[in-house]
């Protein structure tokens, strides 16, 4: 099962103490604040309906190209931002509109750029693929599968370099585990040393083609074994054991041991990109990992159960959120178009 | 029989060497496996070890002599039986009964400006080149500047002599003393002090943080050293050739030149990638090729390709200070031929500004890096029949000069372009279409291109020389501009 949770490799155990300060749920998972999950709910609520709007508004004609949505994994990055420490750096390929959120980008200004507005990150040049923002440590947004991984390990070869104690973390897919760039990154990231977490978000599918179709080793946890980069797989849907998980990794980065792996089980539940019908997979399977393991709805539960946070509460929230979306999808439909002298702008300093 | 000693070739592209040492003294018994010598190139020290057996008869080179060429007779080793002193007397004869080998040729650029003192060959060496009458001394190759070639440095401005390979490594050293952000990283750079021995010193004076070896993993670092710019370092990526950076071109293309544009102006990346590019010698066609007309495509890059020593070391250090991604193309064949660089505490060339090197008023002719030496030879040959020609040296191919080619053809109204490259898309397709584009009324002639031939570079001697522009080539489409 994909999104059971496991420890490989041990090599969390020395580290695992840091998050002892917390409290555990019978099952080991820790567990978390009512703040906490209240603030891991917004935020990934946040990223659920800025997704099915972008869907909306693609299917409206107002975003073109290339568009892919990232829900069904929001629990990776919102765990992961969860984490981090301010100053850390993020870099990931084209599934990249979480991230943007989770680093704290305005929803109206990446809503824009989708839709190819001069308000957007890019002044409406790069798309849904290329969004960056250095003010908040967000590096892409990058189109070419794996080009992120030696991208974000130049970004933690920096990080040392200035002997800052950031750590760059650097997301990627289960297709983008196969480039070889990937291997020439670890490799050097190993052998110096550099401070940088990767983060390979397995959702079984590398556009269409199911893991087990496309790597001779599924676990990719295991992919620094030759680099001995420590490596664990994390149940991705849940925000909890990301966060917990995340924590170790960031630690063990940031303390100078080098590079540290974090397989997140995921899944996404549209297709690959707006154009896929997603045929390679079952109705069925999709609407189980949706009713058993939505990493919001487990969020939702515990809110209600645990904490005791009341329905009214929740729908604040959930229209707070709709009314940020909105106000973004109002942007971004009305902003201009970038000036034509913008087609010459932005090629050399 | 007497067995001559040659000056031996230790790299592909040497062409000569300083004699620093020898290990044997006349009349010493030689055994084969026994070090005879130490060489020393540009590029190493190198330990000459006998083939034959016998008596070292007569050493021919002192020890201590500087640039002694390729195939010079160092040392006599008379056979076993054989009279030593009639072996060595026999060897003082110049070539008598030895078999003559290839000579190498002195660079064309000197030869074209007429500072050396012996005949050169058309072409580069290669090692089944006609043979030609071996110098009895060793060739000593010195170099001075015509007053064209040097018009923009400041009168009164001390030259100093140094090779290509010098004034880049200063360059380097200059810059990364001035920046703290500024590092090397690639292969064999530190340790090895560089395959082509650029950066020779470098790892000594900065450390190895800042210069960094890296594993053979192209890809991989190509990736880095743009995240590093990313973030604001100014790193220098060598490639030990431009032919292994086809593996890291993604990230010089989708990473480093199109991120500035896709970020709406937010992510810079000042970056260099350096390294030896275009046709080395006898190394086969994947480790001999030009991309300066692949890079010289891309918005987003600048594109440099460097002919002397001191815009080498001029534009090297604006590279490194310009805020855009700048590929670096050197040449390995120029690397060791030296030319005079002015004695300045900062001495920059400015990007984008190609350099008027021999004024002329009959015939354009447009080049850049090693097509410089092709070009400048012409235009001495097309003196002698009274075709006074104007050479122009790109130097930046991206942003390009037009205004410099323009004005030239202007005045001259024929234009010829020289390259080492393939001639489909070439530098001078680009070159003849923006003549055509600013000055077709001033054109006495059609714009005439010469290029590489249209084929993989081989690796016989024979067909390699083919392959390659000649001197002979430029003259004739000169001469065909001209109607002549």
């Amino acid at each position: 099962m994909a999104t059971a949770a496991r420890s490989a490799g041990g090599a969390g155990d020395a580290k695992g103490a840091r998050s002892a300060g917390r409290g555990k749920s019978a099952s080991n998972t820790p567990v978390l604040s009512k703040e906490q999950e209240l603030s891991a709910y917004r935020e990934m609520l946040l990223i659920r309906r800025f997704e099915e709007k972008s869907g909306q508004m693609y299917g409206m004609g107002l975003i073109g190209g290339f568009c892919h949505l990232y829900i069904g994994q929001e629990a990776v990055v919102v765990g992961m931002r969860m984490a981090a420490q301010d100053g850390d750096q993020m870099i990931t390929g084209y599934r990249d509109h979480g991230h943007m959120l989770v680093m704290g980008m305005d929803p109206k200004g990446v809503l824009a750029e989708l839709t190819g507005r001069r308000g957007g990150y890019s002044r409406g040049k790069g798309g849904s693929m290329h969004m960056f923002s250095k003010e908040k440590e967000f590096y892409g947004g990058h189109g070419i599968v794996g080009a992120q991984v030696s991208l974000g390990t130049g970004i933690a070869f920096a990080n040392r370099y200035r002997g800052t104690s950031q750590v760059c973390m650097t997301f990627f897919g289960d297709g983008a585990a196969n480039q070889g760039q990937v291997y020439e990154s670890f490799n050097m990231a190993a052998l110096w040393k550099l401070p940088v977490v990767y983060v390979i978000e397995n959702n079984r599918y590398a556009m269409g083609t199911a893991v087990n179709r496309s790597s001779a080793q599924t676990d990719f946890s295991k992919r620094g074994v030759s680099f001995n980069i420590p490596g664990e797989q994390v149940d991705g849907m849940d925000v909890r054991a990301v966060l917990e998980a995340s924590e170790r990794a960031l630690e063990h980065a940031r303390s100078g041991e080098g590079p540290y792996i974090l397989e997140m089980m995921t899944y996404r539940y549209r297709g690959h990109s707006m154009s896929d019908p997603a045929k390679y997979r079952s109705k069925d399977e999709v609407a189980r990992m949706r009713e058993e393991h939505d990493p919001i709805e487990q969020v939702r539960r515990r809110l209600l159960e645990d904490h005791k946070v009341g329905e009214d509460q929740l729908k604040a929230i959930d229209g707070e959120i709709r009314q940020i979306v909105n106000e973004a999808a109002d942007f971004a439909s009305n902003d201009a178009e970038p000036d034509v002298s913008e087609l010459y702008t932005d090629i050399l300093l | 029989m007497p067995v001559d000693v040659l000056m031996p070739a230790l790299s592909p592209t040497m062409e000569q060497g300083k004699l620093s040492k020898w290990m044997k003294k006349e009349g010493d018994r030689i055994k084969s496996g026994d070090v005879l010598a130490e060489i020393e190139t540009d590029k190493a020290t190198m330990e000459v070890e006998a083939v034959d057996e016998g008596v070292l008869a007569k050493i021919l080179i002192e020890e201590g002599t500087d640039n002694v060429a390729v195939n010079t007779r160092i040392a006599v080793i008379a056979g076993e039986g054989e009279d030593v002193s009639a072996a060595a007397s026999g060897a003082s004869g110049n070539g008598a009964g030895a078999p003559a080998p290839a000579q190498p040729a002195p660079t064309p650029d000197m030869q074209a400006e007429g500072m050396t003192d012996r005949p050169a060959p058309d072409q580069r060496s290669g090692g089944n080149a006609a043979p030609v009458a071996t110098p009895a001394a060793p060739a000593v190759i010195s170099n001075v500047a015509s007053y064209d070639a040097m018009a923009e440095i400041p009168e009164g401005t001390e030259l100093v002599t140094m090779t290509v390979r010098e004034a880049l490594r200063d360059a380097m050293a200059e810059e990364m003393r001035r920046d703290e952000t500024v590092f090397v990283m690639g292969e064999e750079v530190a340790e090895y002090q560089g395959a082509y021995k650029v950066t020779q010193g470098l790892l000594q004076e900065f450390g190895a943080r800042r210069v960094v070896d890296t594993p053979i993993t192209e890809h991989g670092f190509g990736g880095m050293g743009v995240g590093a710019a990313f973030v604001g370092l100014k790193p220098i990526v060598e490639f030990m050739t431009f032919n292994f950076a086809l593996q890291a071109i993604d990230h010089l293309i989708n990473s480093a030149a199109k991120t500035l544009y896709m970020s709406g102006g937010q992510l810079g990346c000042p970056i260099v990638f350096r390294g030896p590019n275009g046709a080395a010698a006898r190394v086969g066609a994947q480790h001999s090729q030009d991309f300066t007309a692949w890079y010289s495509q891309v918005p987003g890059l600048k594109v440099v390709a460097p002919y002397m020593a001191a815009d080498a070391k001029g534009l090297l250090k604006s590279a490194i200070r310009d805020r855009n991604p700048v590929i670096f193309l050197e040449n390995e064949i120029l690397y060791g031929q030296s030319f005079p660089v002015p004695k300045l505490d900062d001495f920059t060339v400015p990007l984008g500004k190609a350099r008027i090197h021999r004024k002329g008023k009959d015939v354009t002719i447009v080049s850049f890096s090693i097509g410089m030496t092709y070009a400048l030879k012409a235009a001495h040959e097309l003196e002698k029949e009274g075709i006074d020609a104007e050479v122009i040296d790109l130097r930046t191919i991206r942003p390009m000069d037009t205004d410099t080619i323009v004005a030239s053809v202007m005045k001259t109204g024929r234009c010829v372009t020289v390259e080492e490259g393939w001639p489909q898309s070439g530098v001078g397709a680009e070159i003849a279409m923006r003549i055509m584009e600013n000055a077709f009324d001033y054109l006495d002639a059609p714009v005439m291109r010469v290029t590489g031939k249209d084929v993989p570079m081989p690796y016989a001697a024979n067909l390699e020389k083919l392959a390659l522009p000649t001197v002979a080539d430029v003259v004739q489409a000169a001469k065909a501009v001209c109607y002549r």
